[in-house]
């Protein structure tokens, strides 16, 4: 299996976890990621606020890049560039004259064919939802963790055309293959906050704690994310919840990658788990 | 909100047909059933719901509608756009909201979030890739918050999380795609 491959800004900074550790799993897996070269910023959440063309022109000069490498297939793993990269499609599809000028903003055809894919749903999938289980090389059926997909995998259904819109399975199907225990709980798909990280931290300090705290009542040992902003605003705010609501939570936040990875016996250095700034440790207790 | 009568004459559709011409959204389908606003994640910051800032777009109070907090409080989350039973793209709605705001000069209620886009936006031009510690830096000097997220930032920095210089793969494209973008725009 062959796929192009756009990381986006996210996973090649502040969210270089989930570019090493996704790198590693599909390397067991046997996917081969062939990185898009030239690749630039699909303009995230923020150039959708400026400018409609701007915001559709981003992610179709990437997808004209996939010609070039004789790829027809790309994984985007951010939620945000995969969010941008579906929007996109669909609005030069729906749109002739907005058609018109992205194509001459980025002086290429638009890519509206080329198959935009989360890892999750390959993974979900045969063959390689059956692959999976003979990659476990830890038992970590005493480590308890409530998936979390955050807002942009799945809305709008009709659009981004990912697993189940309010209530996903892809990620529990994939971590429980990987013989972790996965819980039934009801934030799967509620906002944390999103692009509001360093604009309105406040907002994000609320609803990422609301998060945090309906999967410790469901018996969360960690959370399983999928989305850079997601990660970085239910790990990064902990300390803020501390002083607004005077619990520090202290819930460790890992992408389903390095949940996969530490499940098939690489070591928390190799899936950079020291990343994060809340502790993971924890979970390394819980191996059987 | 306070009950007042509206006169409805022929300016008064000229936001909604605005909305439609630069979004592409068509804000008449819209039955007051607010749906959008139970679902919103952000709603209890905003000074009108989503249900009442589309109303009055609808109705063509401008004024109303600029001098809201309601769509720089959106976290573009899309619930309502996806809940929404007449098929309204709210989230986008408020987004164009937005987007003539600017090209009017008009001044937003949460300049923070405007101040955010726009250093996103000039780091994109500047790198073709996110620059975070100089998006960030620009940010500061946008807003003067100097000490907001200092010991958060420090901590990411020994953490190695930033890239500490920017690369510029990319930037002559992004510097085209930002220069046909205004060109087109102005047509």
């Amino acid at each position: 299996m062959k796929y192009a491959y756009y990381p986006g800004c996210s996973l090649h900074s502040t969210g270089q976890e989930f570019d090493i550790s996704l790198r590693a799993v599909c390397d067991k897996l046997g996917v081969e990621l062939v990185e898009v070269e030239k690749w630039v910023c699909c303009g995230a959440t923020m150039a959708h606020n400026l400018s409609k063309l701007l915001a559709t022109s981003l992610p179709m000069a990437n997808l004209a890049l996939l010609p070039e490498m004789g790829l027809d297939e790309v994984i985007v793993p951010c939620a945000e560039c995969f969010s941008r990269f579906k929007i996109a499609q669909h609005n030069v599809k729906t749109d002739k004259k907005l058609r018109r000028n992205v194509v001459e903003v980025i002086h290429k055809d638009c890519n509206d064919d080329a198959k935009v894919i989360h890892p999750l749903t390959i993974f979900a999938e045969e063959p390689l939802i059956s692959k999976i289980p003979g990659l476990v090389k830890r038992d970590l059926s005493g480590l308890k963790v409530a998936c979390y997909y955050g807002c942009l995998l799945t809305r709008p259904p009709r659009i981004t055309e990912f697993d189940i819109d309010g209530y996903p399975e892809s990620m529990d199907k994939v971590l429980r293959a990987a013989g972790i225990a996965i819980l039934e709980w009801s934030r799967k798909t509620v906002c944390c906050g999103g692009s509001f990280a360093l604009s309105k931290p406040d907002i994000v300090v609320n609803l990422s704690n609301k998060i945090i705290e309906d999967a410790r009542s469901a018996g969360a040992d960690a959370i399983a994310v999928a989305c850079p902003m997601c990660h970085a605003n239910l790990d990064t705010r902990q300390d803020d919840m501390e002083k607004k609501f005077g619990a520090h939570p202290r819930m460790p936040i890992l992408y389903f990658t390095q949940l996969m990875g530490y499940s098939f016996g690489l070591s928390p250095e190799e899936l950079l788990f020291d990343k994060h700034l809340t502790e993971v440790d924890s979970i390394a207790k819980l191996v059987n | 909100m306070t009950e007042e009568v509206i006169t409805i004459d022929e300016n008064s559709f000229k936001l909604g047909e605005a909305v439609a011409a630069v979004g592409g959204i068509d804000v008449s389908y819209c039955y007051q059933c607010g749906k959008c606003s139970t679902g919103c994640p952000v709603a209890y910051e905003m000074d009108l719901t989503p249900t009442q800032l589309i109303h009055a777009m609808q109705l063509g109070l401008q004024d109303l509608v600029y001098k809201s907090n309601t769509m720089w409080l959106c976290a573009s989350c899309l619930t309502c756009s996806t809940r929404c039973p007449q098929g309204v793209d709210i989230a986008e709605a408020f987004d164009t909201v937005k987007i003539l705001m600017q090209r009017n000069k008009q001044k937003p209620q949460v300049p923070d979030v405007l101040a955010a886009h726009k250093s996103f936006a000039q780091n994109l031009r500047w790198f073709g890739r996110m620059y975070e510690l100089g998006m960030v830096a620009v940010l500061k000097l946008r807003t003067r918050k100097f000490t907001q997220d200092l010991g958060m930032g420090m901590k990411m920095i020994k953490k190695h999380k930033f890239n500490l210089l920017p690369g510029f793969e990319g930037s002559r494209e992004t510097r085209n795609i930002f220069r046909r973008v205004k060109k087109q725009e102005k047509a």
